[in-house]
């Protein structure tokens, strides 16, 4: 019974064969390795592919996550804190105008491909990113656009003066970094993944900078897609499309602990219940940003869900254009009393979610008490509104759909609830849900088409600057605002160079935005890492940008 | 004859120049852009504009269009926006996860159902003929994708005894050939890695055979129903020929006629339902492509669908003419 | 081009346009009330419908706001079971879950009736038009319809669906009502063709009465029958495919309404908090699908010329 079962299972194999040998164009042979043990391989489930492996080509998560593990940078930031500590440099000082930066860098490091780590490396790689060619590659820098803020050569519709003005290598173990001005994001930002530093030699060796259009898309260079040569605990190996796999081997020659498992291998799952259940099935030992809705019965089965610190804001943003009344503080202010934070935070979000005074974190310089704060209270809400004439006052509300973002694991249930806070006090509410990246982001940001919408952040670095000078430090299609209070504030604040001005200048700031309520914070919420319970040693970050080296399974 | 398959190519031109721009115009009307998918959470407005520019985008609708065309008869499809990966590629790997998904629902729709038909019709008004046509009833109501969904938590959250979703455990290293993960695991001797990529087909496969489950029962029955009224049946049972020759012989032979057909026919239905399976099962198919494209804005890859599918119906549909002209001269004077 | 892949569906639909003819329909209902199953199927659809236009005032509480004393013990991992006064305990956003259970009947029904009016309404329009014209329009309509019935139904939807920038109910319906339109276009076409060269077509012809007299007093009502059969069963296939639309994310966005394909989809996610937020919905649309289409499949069976015998 069986093997006939078998055999018809292989005749009907077989003639799919002839159809697989046409069709498939990529055949994908990938020699079967011996492995390790178990107990040597960490699986780690990826919620997307990543666009490539070249981190200043990417701006998102699931492409940092494999090129953490394989690339270093200059500076980084303490596991577990937001603190800054040495990587590829083990000392930093600016000079008094904060215009130069003399990195003292690490000695006896080596790139993936044998290469030596030195100072021309480094200047090599400031001089690739500021020299960049080609419109396409360009636009698709966008941490360097946003610290650098311009190239050698602008091209596309870039406009930017550069920030980098040059790079000398004083010794093979001192580079020094001119800039044309000073920024308050520095040094903080040298540490972002997106600026991690590439051996040279392979940079050269694989076209690292030819990124061509090619219909509605790019195509990437081999460096990005097959040879990401970096200095850090882990190698590339491979990227297997097929099975959604990439694998990481272990560097024996990591100048730091060396990793504990030989091989790291990240699966990629897009469904999030799908994640968990791999998870239960033990096909996979960790991923990131289980679903709230999930804590507890991850937890009865034996996981470890890891919280990190919460680094990040929701807000209600408040579009003042459309609406005239919303151009009247006291309605908005109403708005900020009808709204329950705190059960929305019970309700909606994970636990170690906390209700928002301001736009920041609480572990951010220039998070203060003193701010002036509207706590729920429904009846002030409608007082307020009755003042200001705006009583059956009716609102857009724009919500995303398909997107889950730590600072928003569930957007239209927190919506939802927001509507209902809202509706308590006799606003009208009219609900306008889009696809993120379907309509959302342009008709909210670009083109401001909502009266009230939710949006949030989470911080790349700990500089207040971060968060809400990006969100009020200029006047914006999303929040239709002019103020120079506002303005003014926040540019003072990011003309400070000592950190004691800066945390004052931002404590300023974030008072006077509290006064003028340009948004509604609503909450911070600590996005979480599930493992199962024999992995041990994954130190949580709240800058979820964990390194897997020192993980340990058994 | 040649003469005959030249027009029915040619007519083929504009047909496919209509179905392009119909999936051009499809996509440009999709709103959203490729931009907002190539770019992450710390894109500006501004730069999301500098992308457009870039890609184009921001020009007359007619010269997008035209270099749309040029792209395309070159045979360049362009880049996922979401993987990254050439978007032919893409699809050629996802066709064998599909392919091989429904062969395996069309084997077991096959396998249960003509049998299952076949006793319908033969206790024909009793219980099991009532219970069948309830039961295929049942699986036409019930929607594919819950279906997956009650199998999966059934099966494999609360037993546990399947895999939950894709198509291999990636501990297993598997030596992949073709495409076809069970067809690798034989063609290699690796048959750990066959039995397991065949345990992540049962679920996906049965959700998938569901519907294509049901028609074939209802087909069948019906078919035997009819076939054994039919005059040469009962000369059969007059010239006093066994119950099981009747059965086998005439019976079984006639009415599988129309039961092959409508297999043939069940195509279409598997690769829509494969949009949804996949997505339940997370099997990286042709379905999940799509659906993933849609959800994401992927202008790339929905393009490429789209058109290979329309590319596929108007080559189906010339085979199929041109064999109907080769059995039927008739066909070639019209 | 007619494409044999195509000859299947398209045959369905012409033997029921052939079945039609209003002077059956006696002996039709005859032959139902014999079968169980379709009494079963119109047991349940009766008791949906009465259930759909009552559950406003079966519901214990309102469907549309949420409840201090469900919010209170409301957290994302754990939702609030039956307590005393709320049946079925809270939904995901402190609602009454057994109230928008009940008033989801009405909405799904809403959807499904909706929907399904409109595809028969423009398929009325379309295949009226081609049966009675005829020639050049005839042509281009169906070749039309044809090429709407040669891409699967739910990718069709998946596509209309997909070009509304959010979903409301009104995008929903649309795009399930637009995957009926080439069957009913097709059905009206054959069934008025079949009604042409029927004998009081051709006497009222004879008679020399007018065309459109003709179309609207004899031909159409004729077609009735298996505009009927074919729209009780479009009913089951809109309801499941608007809820496979919600299960794709291009549903209705309004959270608030309380329709069973919606509450489906959105509970996906919490299986192991609730798995009643999903089975319960899914259940109810399985029940109402299957009524719809035991009554459907037993009407196309009792008008089924083959049976009548």
């Amino acid at each position: 019974m069986l093997p006939q079962r078998v055999a018809r299972l292989r005749r009907l194999a077989l003639i799919g064969l002839a159809g697989a040998l046409a069709v498939t164009m990529s055949a994908c042979a990938s020699e079967r390795g011996s492995g390790g043990g178990a107990n040597d391989t960490f699986v780690f489930g990826a919620a997307g592919a990543p666009k490539n492996f070249d981190p200043i080509f990417n701006d998102d998560g699931e492409s940092f996550r494999p090129a953490r593990q394989m690339f270093d940078t200059l500076v980084t930031y303490k596991p577990g804190t937001t603190e800054l500590v040495g990587d590829l440099a083990t000392a930093w000082t600016p000079s008094a105008d904060a215009k130069t930066w003399t990195f003292t860098l690490r000695q006896g490091v080596k790139f993936h491909d044998g290469t030596p780590f030195n100072a021309a490396a480094v200047c090599f790689n400031f001089d690739r990113w500021y020299n960049m060619k080609g419109a396409g590659a360009q636009s698709q820098m966008i941490y360097y656009g946003d610290v650098f803020e311009g190239f050698a050569k602008n091209e596309g519709d870039a406009t930017g003066a550069p920030v980098y003005k040059s790079c000398e290598a004083k010794d093979d173990y001192t580079a020094v970094l001119n800039l044309n001005k000073a920024k308050g994001a520095f040094p903080d930002a040298f540490g972002l993944t997106s600026l991690s530093i590439s051996s040279p030699d392979a940079l050269k060796k694989y076209n690292a900078d030819n990124v061509t259009q090619s219909g509605d898309s790019f195509t990437y260079p081999e460096y990005a897609t097959d040879h990401p040569t970096g200095t850090g605990p882990y190698k590339f190996q491979s990227y297997d499309k097929t099975n959604k796999t990439i694998t990481l081997v272990r560097n024996d020659d990591y100048w730091g602990d060396k990793a504990k498992t030989s091989k790291l291998i990240f699966k990629i799952i897009e469904d999030e219940n799908a994640r968990k259940q791999e998870l239960a099935a033990g096909t996979i030992d960790g991923y990131d940003f289980p679903s709230p809705a999930d804590y507890s019965s991850l937890k009865d089965a034996g996981n470890q869900v890891l919280i990190r610190p919460a680094f990040n804001v929701l807000y209600l943003g408040i579009n003042q254009k459309n609406n005239p009344k919303l151009q009247d503080v006291r309605v908005r202010k109403a708005i900020e009393y009808a709204i329950n934070k705190d059960q929305l935070a019970k309700n909606k979000l994970p636990t170690g979610a906390y209700a928002q005074t301001q736009f920041l974190p609480n572990n951010v310089p220039g998070y203060t008490d003193a701010v002036e704060k509207h706590s729920y209270d429904p009846n002030q809400a409608k007082a307020l509104l009755q003042q200001a004439g705006a009583t059956g006052l009716t609102l857009n509300f724009y919500v995303p759909t398909e997107v889950t973002r730590p600072y928003m694991p569930n957007p239209v249930d927190i919506g939802g609830a927001i509507a209902d806070d809202l509706k308590a006090v006799g606003i009208n509410v009219n609900i306008v849900q889009e696809p993120w990246n379907g309509g959302y982001k342009d008709d909210v940001q670009k083109a401001g088409k909502q009266d009230i919408h939710l949006l949030g952040w989470t911080g790349d670095y700990a500089d207040a600057g971060n968060f809400v000078g990006t969100f009020f430090g200029r006047q914006k299609a999303e929040f239709g605002f002019n103020d120079p209070a506002v303005f003014n504030a926040l540019s003072n604040a990011d003309a400070q160079v000592t950190p004691e001005t800066k945390k004052a200048a931002y404590e300023q700031a974030s008072l006077v935005i509290s006064q003028y309520v340009p948004a509604v914070p609503l909450t911070s919420s600590p996005p979480a890492i599930v493992v199962k319970s024999n992995i041990h040693n994954l130190i949580p970050t709240p800058l979820t940008d964990e390194r897997f080296y020192t993980v340990t399974k058994g | 004859m040649l003469r005959f398959i030249v027009r029915r190519l040619l007519q083929a031109v504009p047909t496919l120049l209509v179905l392009s721009i119909l999936v051009f115009a499809w996509l440009r009307l999709l709103p959203g852009g490729p931009a907002g998918a190539l770019l992450g959470d710390k894109a500006t407005p501004q730069k999301l504009a500098d992308l457009n520019h870039v890609l184009g985008l921001d020009q007359p609708i007619f010269v997008q269009y035209g270099k749309f065309l040029g792209r395309i008869l070159s045979g360049d499809f362009g880049a996922s926006l979401i993987s990254g990966d050439s978007v032919l590629a893409e699809v050629g790997r996802a066709f064998p996860a599909t392919i091989e998904l429904a062969v395996f629902a069309l084997v077991l729709a096959i396998a249960f159902g003509i049998p299952l038909g076949y006793a319908a019709a033969r206790f024909h008004g009793r219980l099991i003929d009532n219970a069948t046509v309830l039961t295929t009833l049942i699986g036409v109501a019930v929607p594919v994708f819950f279906f997956g969904v009650l199998l999966k938590y059934i099966f494999a959250q609360k037993l546990g005894i399947l895999p939950p979703s894709g198509r291999q455990d990636v501990t297993i290293d598997a030596t992949h050939i073709t495409g076809f993960f069970t067809l690798d695991g034989l063609l290699t001797g690796e048959f750990d890695a066959f039995w397991d990529a065949v345990k992540h087909l049962i679920l996906p496969a049965i959700a998938l055979a569901s519907i294509p489950f049901a028609v074939i029962v209802r087909i069948t029955r019906a078919s035997v129903l009819d076939v054994q009224s039919e005059d040469f049946v009962r000369t059969a049972e007059s010239k006093g020929l066994t119950t099981p020759v009747i059965r086998r012989r005439h019976i079984l032979r006639n009415a599988l006629l129309p039961v092959s057909t409508t297999i043939g026919l069940q195509t279409g239905l598997l690769l829509a339902g494969a949009v949804l399976t996949e997505k339940v099962f997370n099997i990286p198919g042709l379905g999940y492509l799509l659906a993933q494209g849609i959800e994401r804005r992927d202008y790339p890859r929905l393009q490429a669908l789209l058109l290979l599918a329309a590319l596929v119906y108007v080559i189906v549909n010339l085979l199929v003419d041109v064999s109907y002209a080769i059995i039927d001269p008739r066909v070639r004077v019209r | 081009m007619t494409t044999n892949l195509l000859r299947r569906k398209k045959d369905r639909i012409d033997d029921l346009a052939a079945s039609g003819g209003t002077s059956l329909a006696a002996d039709a209902f005859k032959r139902m009330s014999r079968s169980p199953i379709a009494i079963i199927g119109a047991v349940i659809t009766v008791l949906f419908v009465l259930l759909a236009i009552l559950s406003p005032f079966l519901a214990p509480k309102s469907p549309y706001i949420p409840y201090d004393e469900l919010k209170n013990n409301l957290r994302p991992d754990s939702i609030p079971g039956p307590m005393p006064g709320f049946i079925l305990g809270s939904d995901q956003n402190g609602y009454d879950f057994f109230s928008r259970l009940l008033v989801g009947s009405q909405q799904t029904l809403i959807v499904g009736v909706v929907a399904t009016l409109i595809g028969v309404a423009v398929g009325m329009l379309i295949g009226g038009l081609a049966g009675a014209v005829g020639g050049w329009v005839d042509a281009l309509l169906m070749r039309f319809t044809d090429i709407l019935l040669a891409i699967p139904s739910l990718l069709l939807a998946i596509s209309i669906a997909a070009l509304f920038s959010h979903g409301t109910q009104w995008t929903v319906i649309i795009a399930v009502a637009v995957v009926s339109v080439p069957i009913f276009a097709r059905l009206l076409r054959g069934a008025m063709l079949a009604q042409r060269s029927s004998d009081h077509v051709l006497a009222a012809t004879a008679l020399g009465v007018r065309r459109t007299t003709i179309v609207f007093r004899h031909m159409l009502p004729n077609s009735v029958g298996p505009v009927i059969v074919q729209a009780t069963l479009t009913l089951a296939t809109s309801i499941i495919d608007a809820a496979a639309l919600s299960f794709l994310g291009l549903g209705d966005s309004d959270w608030t309404r309380a329709e069973w394909g919606l509450m489906l989809g959105k509970s996906q996610g919490l299986l192991d908090v609730k798995p009643e937020l999903a089975f319960y919905p899914a259940i109810a649309i399985i029940i109402v699908a299957l009524g719809f289409t035991l009554l459907g499949e037993s009407l196309r069976e009792a008008l089924d010329p083959k049976n009548r015998r």
